[in-house]
């Protein structure tokens, strides 16, 4: 089967920053997104998870898009003033789609 | 005064509370769905609105109402300076996280006044029912207070702190269904409460054991987690500043004539520590304090203080000091 390049966005971010970032990839009229939580990590203060926790301000969630290449940087510009100073990053890999269309 | 304490440390509501603490502090799987416990909280704050609007609709509005929320807002406003102040003098935390956790005190917890809603209720102290619309009053002031100290003394806090963000706070959940539950209270008065009063008052005491019990279990499994990033100092703040506060709201109170339990519940709310609702915010308008921090405070110290030995001694020195 044919396959066709893109970019895939990873945005690991506090809970209440989810709405902000959302909003910046509408703007940024990306074509789709996935949010999932997270369920536990391990990062600068140690272990964390999201069990237990009565507010959505120590959650964590992950924001995913796919994207063309072309596209990377506008989308980044958008969300960064959002993330620049939060707990959370952003990853970007190289993955492949069999409906080029559709992103 | 110790007969209070006792009535008020020997409750299911207290007890409950404690088991969650000792199955966190034993490591027990013991857990409550975080479904169900969204449920009773929802389920909490509908009743206290809707009885504390029922309550507004039998004796009226008052004037008093206009001017215990003013004082109220006052407080919430007023506290985190106060707190601020006391943490940048007694303990090591820099600005912004002090900042935070001033904007945590200054904020109020609806569970602790759903505790002493229950505690007043048990020991047959009456309490105005528009501290209910006081209490959703006193969610917000303190968060403006934290970002003007941080602002001022950091030079960030602003970052975020625009229309949208107010919008989000003012109208975040707990307080659009406490002041929702109450309005619908106020309109449908006796009717309503004679069709709702199995629901909201008699499964009330079962309710809110069950939620103090996950309240114990979030607690205790929340000082386990963030210890580490207390000094002595500031844990001891936990403690000295919820006594500052409600010293503060008896002071107000009584200037302002409120009754006993209405005293008591102002001292409370005065005396409580943001948990859901400051927090978030904090995240949005002051990204770099450590969040670990305030909740550790709010819910790991003050909450549990509040319930085992605050509740009791605010209702005994309101019993001596309001009308």
């Amino acid at each position: 089967m044919q396959t066709h390049p893109k970019k895939r966005i990873d945005v690991i971010v506090e809970a209440p920053l989810m709405r902000r970032i959302i909003d910046r990839l509408d703007q940024a009229d990306v074509s789709g997104y996935s949010v999932m939580p997270i369920v536990a990590g391990r990062g600068h203060d140690g272990l964390w998870t999201a069990d237990g926790q009565i507010s959505n301000a120590t959650q964590m969630v992950a924001v995913v898009c796919i994207t063309d290449a072309s596209r990377v940087d506008d989308i980044l510009n958008s969300i960064f003033g959002v993330i620049s100073n939060q707990i959370g990053f952003v990853t970007i890999s190289d993955v492949a789609v069999v409906r080029p269309e559709r992103f | 005064m110790l007969d209070l304490a006792f009535q008020n440390l020997l409750s299911p509501m207290v007890l409950f509370f404690v088991l969650g603490l000792l199955a966190a502090f034993g490591r027990s799987d013991l857990s409550i769905p975080e479904a169900i416990a969204k449920l009773l909280i929802l389920y909490l704050l509908l009743s206290i609105g809707f009885r504390g609007g029922a309550e507004v609709a039998h004796h009226g509005l008052t004037g008093q109402l206009v001017t215990t929320i003013a004082a109220g807002i006052l407080l919430s406003f007023a506290i985190p300076f106060i707190a601020y102040a006391l943490l940048r003098a007694t303990t090591g935390l820099n600005a912004t996280d002090a900042a935070s956790v001033a904007g945590h005190y200054g904020s109020i917890s609806a569970v602790t006044f759903v505790a002493v809603t229950g505690v007043l209720a048990h020991l047959s102290i009456p309490y105005d029912g528009y501290l209910v619309a006081v209490a959703a009053a006193m969610e917000t002031p303190a968060i403006l207070a934290a970002l003007l100290i941080a602002r001022r003394m950091t030079a960030s806090g602003d970052r975020i702190a625009n229309g949208d963000f107010l919008r989000e706070v003012a109208f975040n959940g707990s307080i659009v269904l406490l002041i929702g539950a109450f309005a619908i209270g106020a309109i449908t008065g006796e009717r309503g409460m004679a069709m709702l009063k199995p629901f909201i008052v008699d499964a009330f005491p079962g309710f809110l054991c069950l939620f103090l019990l996950d309240m114990g279990l979030v607690a205790g499994r929340g000082l386990k987690q963030g210890w580490r990033y207390l000094s002595i100092a500031v844990a001891g703040f936990a403690v000295v500043m919820p006594l500052i506060a409600a010293a503060s709201a008896a002071a107000t109170a009584t200037l302002i004539g409120l009754s006993v339990g209405s005293t008591a519940v102002l001292m409370t709310l005065a005396a409580s520590a943001s948990y859901i609702v400051v927090p978030a915010a904090m995240r949005l308008a002051l990204p770099a304090a450590n969040p670990a921090i305030a909740l550790t405070l709010s819910l790991g110290i003050t909450f549990p203080f509040n319930l085992l030995v605050g509740i009791p001694l605010y209702i005994a020195l309101a019993t001596r000091i309001a009308q």
